[in-house]
């Protein structure tokens, strides 16, 4: 459904433009109808600007990213399969308008004439397990952070869309509210939702997604079935972000050494070899595999 | 005993009347302790913290009192409460990433800080510190847009305990962070702790896994009351409490997946502490509740030395 084909983004930086700054180098992966496919990377790794330009919020330098065959095109058609949430919601919600006018803008941008509005909005908002009553004609700075969070995962659902992407949108939630959304995402998966989860929570990505994506400075370094990316990482950065997650009940160990550079050991000479069906991995860039680093 | 909470009520005042969001809360802190708070959004934490450092407007000490040190701070009066904030207690709050004056280098506006506290700034003492946390001393001549969210909250770390208070609060400054990056923050506070730059802290997050990892001590707060406080390994393996092991058992861990075992959150939502349920606070969402509970508050009882449970099936 969603491809990325080679998607590369350089940002202008310092003054007046002068230099760049490369945030998205060569990247692809593809999401597909009712699949979750989490994207993790540490901080600055280009995860948002991947997001921003699934969306159209953010132009590509180079590379395509089309949505069942067609390319990226902002505008109502698009956002009303394509929607995002992100990290920050206090952000990204206008804070002058109440709840409830954010939602109606939503039927009169999208749906003038449907007549059972308001049980859709009620049931959207049970979706996502919040009380009407709660929330309705509240400002963003009176609710929480979760109760914010959910109400624009909400205002995303009443759009119907194919696809969802997700960027940080439960590092705000407590330990429980988490486990609400993550289940909500699930359900909707199985109504057929595809969703790009964006996180760096690493146990959540693997709770929800099939396929991950690691993501480091820009490049993919790792990607494939969970199971196989999580049970036996490849990359050294994945095993180090790996070891990075804190374990209820195991104190923090320090990451496994890498034993050399798998890439380079299997002689591949493409940007990322398939070291096992389903799964994905780049060269290391160790100091004796020789070869680019990743 | 570092700090040593007693009753502590603290009422957010609203037009629809008070909100009892921290109701008689008792529990101490001890040198060289860190406690970990947790609970779900809206129990109190922040309450709790701002109210043992500085309340805001709309907050009222209701009763109860807070010793540090063996002195008692002045609390509910935010005049007195004056010369012991950043000498005796510190608070990193919640966003405290994006509240630095962006228009003001960083290091120009540490000086100024201290000033305003009345201690010179001791460059060389600075220097150790940003090496302590691993950031390199150009940060200081750096606008705060410029660091990134890990840098930043290394930087409010450093600045928060340049005057070695005796308590530091840090309120989820870590959710923002990637794993790598929390992880180095948690490292931090921890050294700072070793070092002795605090004295004792109190760590609030709703990752538990994460407080697992550096608190001594966990502390379970439920709609503004103490659930369960026990050595942060009991909590993890034997909590006691019902919501204790509620909360718990949500927990993801890496390895556990939708498709295998669906986990719960914890049913129902914490009550409105406008007008709080009678007895029990959590009986609602209790799957153990009985009539006992609707009736008398279970109070906080120490069922082993160290750990205080506030059930009636505890
Ligand atoms: N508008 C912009 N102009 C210049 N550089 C940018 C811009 N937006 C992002 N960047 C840079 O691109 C890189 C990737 O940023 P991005 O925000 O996508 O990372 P991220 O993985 O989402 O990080 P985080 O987890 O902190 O949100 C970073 O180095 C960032 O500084
Ligand atoms: N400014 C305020 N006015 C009224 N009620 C508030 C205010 N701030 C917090 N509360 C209420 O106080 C309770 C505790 O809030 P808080 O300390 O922020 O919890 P936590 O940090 O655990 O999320 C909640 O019920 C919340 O709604
Ligand atoms: S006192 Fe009663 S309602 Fe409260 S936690 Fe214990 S059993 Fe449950
Ligand atoms: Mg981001
Ligand atoms: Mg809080």
């Amino acid at each position: 459904m969603l491809e990325l084909h080679d998607v590369t983004k350089v940002y202008k930086v310092g003054a007046f433009g002068g230099k760049t700054m490369t945030a998205v180098d060569g990247v692809s992966f593809d999401v597909g109808t009712g699949e979750v496919v989490s994207l993790i990377g540490e901080s600055g790794s280009g995860k948002t600007t991947i997001g921003r330009m699934i969306l159209g919020l953010t132009s590509l330098t180079s590379g395509s990213i089309t949505l069942d065959g067609a390319p990226v095109k902002p505008g109502k058609a698009y956002y009303r399969s394509v929607q995002g949430v992100f990290q920050d919601p206090f952000s990204s919600y206008n804070p002058v308008f109440k709840a409830d006018r954010v939602l109606r803008m939503i039927k009169e941008q999208y749906f003038p004439s449907v007549p059972d509005w308001d049980d859709r909005v009620e049931e959207a908002l049970a979706a996502v397990r919040l009380n009407p009553g709660q929330v309705l004609d509240k400002f963003p700075h009176q609710l929480s952070g979760g109760q914010l969070q959910r109400l624009l995962i909400a205002r995303a659902l009443l759009l119907e869309i194919k696809l969802l992407v997700a960027d940080e949108i439960t590092s705000m939630l407590d330990a429980s509210t988490r486990i609400d959304v993550l289940n909500l995402l699930a359900d909707l998966k199985a109504r057929g939702l595809g969703v790009l989860y964006i996180t760096h929570d690493l146990s959540l990505g693997n709770y929800l997604a099939e396929r991950t994506v690691v993501l480091r400075h820009g490049t993919v370094v790792e990607m494939g079935l969970t199971e196989k990316v999580f049970g036996d990482p490849l990359h050294p950065y994945t095993r180090q972000l790996l070891s990075a997650v804190p374990r209820l009940g195991s104190p923090w160990e320090e990451a496994a050494p890498a034993d050399g550079c798998l890439y380079h050991q299997k002689g591949a000479t493409g940007r990322l070899l398939a070291a096992d069906e389903g799964h994905f991995v780049a060269c290391a860039g160790l100091d004796d595999c020789g070869g680019p680093a990743a | 005993m570092s700090l040593t909470v007693t009753d502590l009520k603290v009422y957010y005042r609203t037009l629809k009347g008070e909100v009892k969001a921290l109701d008689g809360i008792s529990f101490s802190v001890a040198d060289n302790e860190i406690l970990g708070l947790a609970g779900e959004s809206g129990c109190g934490k922040t309450t709790l913290g701002k109210g043992l450092i500085r309340m805001d407007g709309r907050m009222k000490h209701i009763g109860g009192t807070v010793e540090l040190d063996g002195e008692t701070l002045p609390i509910g009066d935010d005049a007195r409460m004056n010369p012991y904030r950043f000498h005796k207690v510190s608070l990193i709050p919640q966003y405290s990433m994006s509240a630095m004056n962006p228009t003001r280098k960083i290091g120009k506006m540490v000086g100024e800080l201290v000033r305003s506290r009345g201690v010179k700034l001791d460059r060389d003492e600075l220097h150790a510190r940003l090496d302590q946390v691993s950031l390199p001393r150009e940060v200081l001549d750096r606008y705060p847009i410029e660091l990134s969210g890990g840098m930043k909250q290394r930087m409010v770390m450093v600045i928060s305990t340049l005057l070695n208070p005796s308590l530091l609060i840090a309120d989820e400054i870590t959710s923002a962070l990637d794993v790598s990056t929390q992880k180095a923050v948690a490292k931090a506070l921890v050294g700072f702790r070793d070092a002795g730059f605090v004295k004792s802290m109190i760590f609030i997050t709703h990752d538990i896994s994460l407080t697992y990892q550096i608190a001594d001590t966990i502390m379970v707060m439920y709609a503004g009351k103490l659930a369960e406080k026990a050595p942060a390994h009991t909590i993890v393996s034997a909590p006691r409490h019902p919501y204790a092991q509620l909360l718990i058992n949500s927990l993801p861990e890496v390895g556990v997946r939708y498709a295998d075992k669906r986990l719960s959150g914890i049913p129902g939502s914490p009550p409105s502490l406008l007008d709080p349920p009678s007895g029990c606070r959590f009986r609602d969402r209790c799957p153990l509740a009985f009539a006992k509970c609707a009736e008398e508050e279970p109070p906080a009882v120490e069922v082993e030395p160290d750990h205080f449970v506030a059930c009636w099936k505890a």
